[in-house]
């Protein structure tokens, strides 16, 4: 074994044993961010709290919560939100949670993709985000069959029976997921067990990844710029903090990312006391019942333009298209071709394509909403259409792109 | 400042998609239906009726608007009132599919046209003529329009109701008076029988025979009922949290409106009784609104406080950075 020191204080103690000086230096007062960055760059953090009240909130539901058919519902709606204490209170701060969480990672891709964060030494970067985004999307997909209402139902009936391909009637691997031929109480014991603990499991995993993938080639900045972190770094610890590119993680860049939380927190807790219906909705309110179809069944806000990929077109093609759009942006950085990382403000066509993303998929996620009736499936199928255009158009548009 | 106008850009964003996928899907979703005030003139019914029945309901309503304009006796309305409590008792039975309702609150809570209207046809009075194409008298309260069908006696007897079974009402009794014999409410522990009574399993053989004799009466009410109207009345217990506000209203003032061809009478509630029957509602289906109504505001103010120290840590922090 190893020589230990008789230690002189709490610290000494941890430290000889687990270097958490060392640890602290490189994970905190010696990880360099670039100091040209906006509140954009926190958004990371933010998503990390967010995780965090989910699981803390999610932790306090499930001391009550039963996975059960006859009881699942009353156990959330009666015992949850009426019996146990402030049990209310976790209730919509999981729910709004769940929900405002897309809107944050929706943001932080889209701000990755605007300044380039995803090319060349960053594709893990990228790549172990959108494994998160996938992980989180299924984790709300499970969260959301657990309190057995009308949607739970029927949205768990119309989403697995994607898996039957179409006209390949794949029935068998559908009622291999339910685990009958119908939602039931299989079904339900399965998706509880994937929301309470693989998918969390997976979840954890994948952030760890996510902040290794950060560390070697660091976070980008506002204009792209490519410097020496060595010498930026050295300028710092010789107190010329001006000078320098860079600023270190804590305690300069978490006091930022602290404040941004704290904006956050308070839309966060306004949504949880006064305008929490959008995260929860009414038909989920209605117990299930197998036998009686809801006039509208559509996703949660958040999967509506992939779901309107799939709608506007026959169910072999819709297909394709669904799955289509589930993995291309995966492939982003390479679809991209131009070694430009800059914002794509200065990327001259990549400056339209990204707007025009943006848009499309806005328009999209409303049309996914709407009955598929008249000119809102027309405005559907169009901007579906154009959702592919614009990734044919990515590499041939960023190959031609000029080199800054 | 940059980052202002990017925080900017960010909230229009964000609105417009909320704006997409709440407010504007929702209201294209779901049809519009206007109220009418809790007035019952029959207005609504004569647009929705078909050619055949227009002029009948026209007639119908012409009538009650007369007979609302007579001033009625209240005393002498007792002696008619007795009629009603011929059904209308303590402890009444199924009738029909469906056991009468209790009277002690129905001055307080339906509007008068209503009762005057409910008095002269009770099919024709909550829209649901159309279940009976072979005469209206067939409905279970039908042959009232046999027993109190002068108009001077109907309107003396709602002149009664109004006088004598009106007084303080609370939501619980609102809610079992209009929508209890039909609807259970689990959550406020009712049944379409009233309240569950408590009972207690026997020690030795664990079984609480009173509960299970309980149960088997109300299973039996439920299959009437079904029989009745088709299909068993769904608990209302969250309803408040699944049918948006606007909805609730509308369909309780004229079901047919929201659910063309259903069996859910209209109630004929007026001002007093349709915020009881919500006051209970909101009791059993949303109990935390107190609680968040108090809460809200300290945790706010909390993270109001929070955000203001981390400013000022933020700006010590980056100090002679820039
Ligand atoms: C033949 C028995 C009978 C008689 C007599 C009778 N009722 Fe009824 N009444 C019923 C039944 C049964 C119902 C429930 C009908 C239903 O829900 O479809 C009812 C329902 C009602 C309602 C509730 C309607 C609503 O808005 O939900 C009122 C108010 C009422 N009766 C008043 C009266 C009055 C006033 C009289 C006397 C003039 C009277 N009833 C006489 C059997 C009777
Ligand atoms: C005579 C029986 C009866 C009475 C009294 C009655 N209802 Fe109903 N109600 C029904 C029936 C039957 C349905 C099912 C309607 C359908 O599915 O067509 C229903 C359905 C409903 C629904 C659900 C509508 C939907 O969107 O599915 C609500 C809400 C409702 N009733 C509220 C009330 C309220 C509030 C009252 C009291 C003010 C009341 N009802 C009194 C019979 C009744
Ligand atoms: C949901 C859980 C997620 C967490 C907790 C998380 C966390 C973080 C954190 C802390 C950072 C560093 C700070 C920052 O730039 O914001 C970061 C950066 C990054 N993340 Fe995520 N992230 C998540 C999901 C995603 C997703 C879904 C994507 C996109 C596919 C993604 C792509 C990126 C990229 C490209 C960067 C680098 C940004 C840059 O270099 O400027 N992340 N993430």
């Amino acid at each position: 074994m190893a020589h230990f020191e008789k230690a002189n204080s709490i610290g000494e103690w941890l430290d000889q044993r687990l270097a958490v000086n060392t640890l602290k230096r490189v994970m905190q007062t010696e990880y360099w961010i670039p100091k040209d960055i906006n509140f954009l760059w926190a958004m990371g953090m933010v998503l990390a709290a967010t995780f965090g009240i989910l699981l803390v909130s999610g932790i306090f539901l499930l001391m009550y919560y039963q996975p059960n058919i006859d009881t699942a519902f009353d156990s959330v709606n009666y015992t949850i939100m009426s019996e146990v204490g402030y049990g209310w209170l976790w209730r919509h701060i999981h729910g709004v949670g769940a929900s405002i969480v897309f809107l944050i990672i929706y943001i932080h891709m889209f701000t990755g993709i605007y300044y380039g964060s995803y090319k060349k030494g960053r594709e893990l970067i990228w790549l172990s985000g959108m494994g998160l985004f996938v992980a989180f999307s299924a984790e709300a997909f499970s969260g959301y069959m657990l309190p057995w209402g009308q949607m739970s139902y029927w949205a768990g009936m119309v989403i697995t029976n994607l898996f039957s391909g179409g006209s390949l009637h794949a029935d068998g691997l559908v009622e291999w997921i339910r685990g009958d031929y119908v939602p039931g109480q299989a079904f339900l014991s399965r998706f509880f067990m994937l929301h309470v603990l693989l998918i969390p499991l997976a979840i954890i995993g994948l952030i760890v990844l996510h902040f290794g993938t950060l560390r070697i080639p660091h976070v980008n900045n506002q204009e792209g710029e490519e410097f020496d972190y060595k010498e930026a770094a050295e300028l710092y610890k010789a107190g010329k903090v001006k000078e320098s590119k860079v600023i270190p993680f804590s305690p300069v860049f978490l006091s930022k990312d602290i404040f941004v939380m704290g904006v956050y927190f308070i839309l966060f807790f306004y949504l949880v006391f006064y305008h929490f219906g959008f995260a929860m909705d009414p038909v989920n309110f209605d117990p299930a019942d197998g036998l009686k179809t809801p006039a509208h069944i559509y996703p949660e806000w958040y999967f509506l333009w992939s779901y309107e990929i799939l709608r506007p077109f026959p169910t072999d093609p819709g297909l394709i298209a669904f799955a289509f759009a589930q993995v291309i942006f995966f492939m982003l950085p390479f679809l991209d071709r131009s070694p430009n990382v800059a914002p794509a403000s200065r990327r001259g066509a990549f400056k339209f394509w990204f707007w025009a993303m943006l848009i499309d998929m806005i328009v999209l996620t409303f049309m996914g909403k709407l009955p598929p009736e008249g000119i809102w499936s027309t405005i559907g199928l169009v901007a579906a259409l154009a959702f592919f255009v614009l990734w044919i158009a990515l590499p041939i548009i960023t190959k031609t792109e000029k080199k800054l | 400042m940059k980052e202002l106008k990017i925080f900017g850009i960010v909230v229009v964003f964000t609105l417009a998609l909320y704006w997409g996928v709440e407010p504007f899907a929702h209201g294209q979703m779901h049809k519009h239906v206007e109220g009418h005030g809790l007035v019952y003139d029959g207005s609504a019914d004569i647009e929705e009726a078909s050619k055949e029945k227009k002029e009948a309901k026209k007639a119908f309503w012409a009538d009650v608007k007369k007979i609302a304009a007579l001033k009625g006796d209240a005393t002498a309305g007792e002696a008619s009132y007795m009629m009603c409590a011929g059904c209308h008792m303590d402890g009444a039975a199924n009738m029909g599919g469906v056991t009468p309702p209790s009277l002690d609150h129905a001055g307080a809570i339906y509007d008068k046209n209503f009762l005057i209207a409910l008095i002269k046809d009770p099919a024709m009075a909550t829209n649901v003529d159309h279940k009976y194409p072979n005469g209206t008298m067939a409905h279970p309260m039908g042959s009232v329009s046999a027993m109190v069908s002068a108009p001077q006696d109907i309107a003396n007897v709602v002149a009664y109701l109004q006088a004598k079974k009106a007084g303080e009402v609370t939501p619980k009794e609102a809610f079992t008076e209009a929508c209890g014999r039909c609807h259970a409410n689990r959550y406020g522990k009712l049944t379409q029988l009233g309240e569950v009574p408590k009972t207690k399993s026997n020690i030795k053989t664990g079984q609480d025979i009173d509960a299970l004799k309980y149960a088997q009466k109300v299973a039996t009410e439920q299959a009437a009922l079904a029989d009745y109207l088709g299909t068993l009345p769904p608990d209302l217990s969250i309803i408040i949290r699944a049918r948006s506000e606007h909805f609730l209203h509308t369909f309780i003032e004229n079901p047919q409106s929201q659910l063309a061809g259903t069996a859910m009478p209209r109630t004929g509630l007026n001002h007093e009784g349709m915020e009881k029957v919500f006051a209970y509602l909101e009791e059993t289906g949303d109990p935390s609104k107190p609680l968040r109504e108090e809460t809200g505001p300290k945790v706010l103010l909390f993270f109001f406080i929070f955000t203001a120290l981390a400013f000022l840590w933020k700006k010590a922090m980056w100090k002679g950075h820039h």
